[in-house]
This record gives C-alpha cells, structure tokens and sequence, in this order.
C-alpha cells in the first residue's frame, strides 16, 4: 500500500472513532483541528499498543474508563498562570480600570483548564481590590480537570515559572503571598476562589452563558476547525454584555472570523477585543 | 528528477548564523514554502521574519494558525507553539506539551508535514544542541521525502546533525555553504519539470 493511501485509511479510522465517541458519550471532537487530534489519539495508540484505530475505537465504545483517559488526551490542558505575563500587565492597565466603572461585574473563564488562569485573574482582581465585586465563572467540559482547578493544588516545580510569570505580569506582592506549600506541592490561598464559580461547560455543544463583562478564552480556538472558530466566537459575542471584553490567546485572531467587524480592536498583540455597541444604543 | 513541494528546517544552538548561510542564497524564482522551526527561549518575540526581510529575496514571517502555505515564502514558528502541516497545506499552531523538550518542535513540524507531502516534501537538519528532528527526518524519508544534514563538521554545534544522520539513512550530508544552492537546484529541477510525477 502507499504512503497516501495509509494515510487516507487512518483519516478514515480516526473519523469513524470520533463519531463512535460522539454517539457513544456526546463528547464532539468532529470540527477540531484534524493533525492536533490525531496526533493526541496516535500517542494514546501507541501507549496501549493498538495496532490501528479501529481496535482503539472498540474498546472506547466498550470500556468508559478507557474512554475518559482519552478524553484527558483530548482535552486541552497546557497552561501555565500569568501565561504571556505583558498579556495580565495589560489587563491590569487596560481592562479593570474599565471594569471598576461597574458595581458589579460577571467574568467567564472558558476552556478553564487546571484553572491556572483563573487563579491569575482572581490574583489581579484581590491586589486591584476588586474581588467583592466580581464573580468568577470557570468552565471546561472536562470533570476531572475541572476538580483540579478548583483544588487549586500545582506542582511546586511549576511555581518557580509561575513566580517568575508573576513578577514580569507586574504582581504588585510577593507570588508565595497566595499559596501554601509543601514539599512537592502548592495549594492556592482558599480566598481567591470565593467568587469562583466552577461549572461544566461545553463550547461545542453547550450555549449562552450569561451577561459577561469579560470572557477569557486563551489557546482553546487554535484546536477548532475554522467552521468551529467561528460558532464559538458567535457563542462568545451573545454571551457578551455591550462594551465587554473578549481575551484570546496570543496567536488567535478575530481579523479572519467571521465576527471580525462585530468587535473593536483593544490591543492587537495582547488579543483583547471589545464587544460594539450597538447602533440602536450608541 | 522529482517535484517537491516544500522544504522543512530544523535548527538550534547555532541557528540564526545557520539560517544566514543558507536563505538569503534563495533568489525570487524559488517556488517552495519554506518551514523553519528555530527553538528560541518563549518569552522573547521572535526577531527571526524581521531579520530575515531585511537579508533575503523570499517573503519571511511568522507562521499563523490556519494559514495556507504559499510559494517562495519562508514561514517561521513562533515562539512557544508547535508548527504543525494540516492536510489541506495549511499552517496550525498548537500549545501542547513540549517535545523533546522544545516548543516549537523540530520533530512535530517534520513528521506532521511529511503526512501531508510525502516523497514531495525535503527535510533539512542543521546546527543544534540536542536531538529534536532526528524523529522527525526518519519519518520524512520513510514517507519518500528527501533529507538533507549539515555537515557535522561545519556545525557551531553538531549534536543535532549527528542524531539526525544517526537515526535514518539520510540523503545527503552537506556543507553549510552548499545547502542554499543545492536547494535552489532542487527548485529549478522542479520549475522545469512539466509533467506531474517521475
């Protein structure tokens, strides 16, 4: 057999385990990024010692446990607290002093993952004496990276990126003021997730969520097929209050979406956009 | 004599004088995309689109997500993500864990493009501290591709040259200095070739 023809066979096998996934358990993984997905399920493949997809789609069908590993393999959950450090030093500048104009304001984590970035916000909004006013909302459609976030509990060879990350952010304290820690591990000062409200939510099949004045969605778009980007950024923009800030990651853009002309441009580097008003209210 | 359709690079401790000796030699007539994965520390904006404008013929900048492939333009991975080749000769950036240690990958851009291009696609391994991209070069010439390694023996660092030729049967071993030309003839044969396939 050639090489292309390999190569068509397996796209076809892995489509037919991504729809067995979907039938099976409801989990939509058809409209991302094909080469992230296959990459993340050949890594399984090659741990369990499958010889093709097709024996690997059996045992999903036939065995959950097996099915919720993979579904951590899937799951975006690289990420690190103060990421891009100029990223929160702008929104620190930019974004919260438009925030302190409201009495109370509603954020939404999307695609929180281990919750890392959540923390981060939760960090600027107490040293901006603001966390009393905000409610934090953190989803991602993964239970069990969920139950991390919300222990709050990180590796301590991690912290020292994360201190570092901090500092360059424009953290205003010493990092080690918001965690306790023990030999191997660091546990979130309790505090910061007071106002933190973490839920289960899935942009590919879960709607609207709320009246947000601020929406983080950070290297989540970059694994969704362009189809997908843009029901997502849609989802975001209904989500949205008028003037509230949306905040991608560092190489998503809104210039090729298909909602492009929907949001003012705040900060290009830094991927902060703004939701327009519109018209019948300007 | 064969078509390609793109070329691949791979680079490390060492790079940018690597990258200097080799794409400024490529004049406007060359008709390939150009992948170049340098591993660089993730914080810093990377410098190397800028840098290669003011030196070379080809258009350089920095690859972005979803974005196709053109000819006789060099594309750079930023900092921090992998480059990855999509089916369809797109570009998308991923922010998973690292390889090899590295992120951007020289092995993730080199396996996921040699999928894509197959015997169409040329692989080339230059100066480096560690092994990223000996992976990857196996797979390309698996897939019937073409490599290429800098000379060892020409290399600021040559860690990464000699993994590469370590772990395939690797095509042709070559001198800084002859890389950019010998690419260009590769372009040539291509332009002058009419009909697609052997």
């Amino acid at each position: 057999m050639n090489d292309t023809l390999i190569i068509e066979n397996e796209r076809l096998e892995i489509q037919l385990l991504l729809e067995a996934i979907y039938l099976k358990y409801g989990h939509d993984f058809r409209s991302y990024a094909f080469t992230h997905t296959k990459r993340r399920l050949e890594h399984r493949r090659s741990i369990e010692g499958f010889k093709n997809f097709s024996e690997m789609q059996h045992r999903v069908i036939y065995d959950e446990a097996f099915f919720n590993s993979l579904l951590l393999d899937l799951s975006i959950n690289v990420t690190e607290m103060f990421r891009d450090p100029w990223f929160y030093k702008r929104i620190r500048d930019v974004v919260l002093p438009h925030l302190k104009t409201y009495p109370y304001a509603k954020v939404w984590h999307a695609g929180c993952s281990a919750g890392q970035e959540v923390y981060s916000m939760c960090i600027l909004l107490e040293e901006e004496g603001m966390d009393d006013r905000v409610q934090v909302y953190a989803t991602d459609f993964n239970e069990l990276i969920l139950q991390k976030a919300k222990d709050g509990i990180y590796p301590m060879d991690l912290v020292r990126d994360y201190t570092a990350n901090y500092q360059k952010a424009g953290g205003l304290r010493s990092f080690s003021d918001y965690y306790s820690a023990d030999y191997d591990n660091v546990i979130m000062k309790r505090s910061l997730k007071d106002h933190v409200l973490f839920s289960s939510h899935n942009l590919v099949t879960d709607g609207v969520f709320g009246e947000m004045n601020v929406i983080f969605c950070r290297n989540v778009l970059i694994y969704f097929n362009k189809e997908l980007q843009n029901r997502v950024l849609q989802l975001f923009w209904d989500s949205l209050c008028p003037g509230g800030f949306l905040c991608l990651g560092s190489k998503e853009s809104l210039r090729f979406s298909s909602v492009a002309d929907k949001f003012d441009v705040v900060s290009e580097r830094e991927k902060i956009y703004r939701k327009k008003r519109s018209p019948s209210t300007l | 004599m064969k078509k390609y359709e793109a070329v691949v690079i791979g680079v490390s401790a060492g790079g940018l004088a690597a990258l200097d000796a080799i794409l400024p030699t490529l004049d406007a007539s060359f008709m390939m995309p150009v992948l170049v994965v340098q591993h660089l520390s993730p914080d810093m904006e990377s410098y190397l689109p800028l840098h290669l404008n003011m030196r070379c013929a080809l258009h350089a900048k920095e690859a972005e997500d979803k974005e196709s492939l053109r000819p006789g333009t060099i594309y750079v991975a930023p900092p921090n993500y992998h480059l990855m080749v999509e089916e369809d000769k797109t570009m998308a950036l991923s922010a998973q864990a690292r390889v090899n240690f590295s992120r951007p990958s020289v092995d993730v851009l080199f396996e996921t493009a040699a999928e894509v291009f197959c015997d169409r696609l040329v692989g080339v391994v230059l100066t480096g501290a560690n092994s990223d991209g000996a992976a990857g070069l196996a797979k390309i010439k698996q897939f019937g591709g073409l490599t290429i390694v800098q000379d060892p023996a020409t290399a600021e660092v040559d860690a990464m040259p000699k993994a590469a030729l370590k772990s395939t049967a690797v095509d042709y071993v070559l001198p800084l200095d002859c890389i950019g030309p010998f690419l260009q003839t590769l372009a040539r044969q291509g332009l002058h070739e009419s009909s697609p396939g052997e």
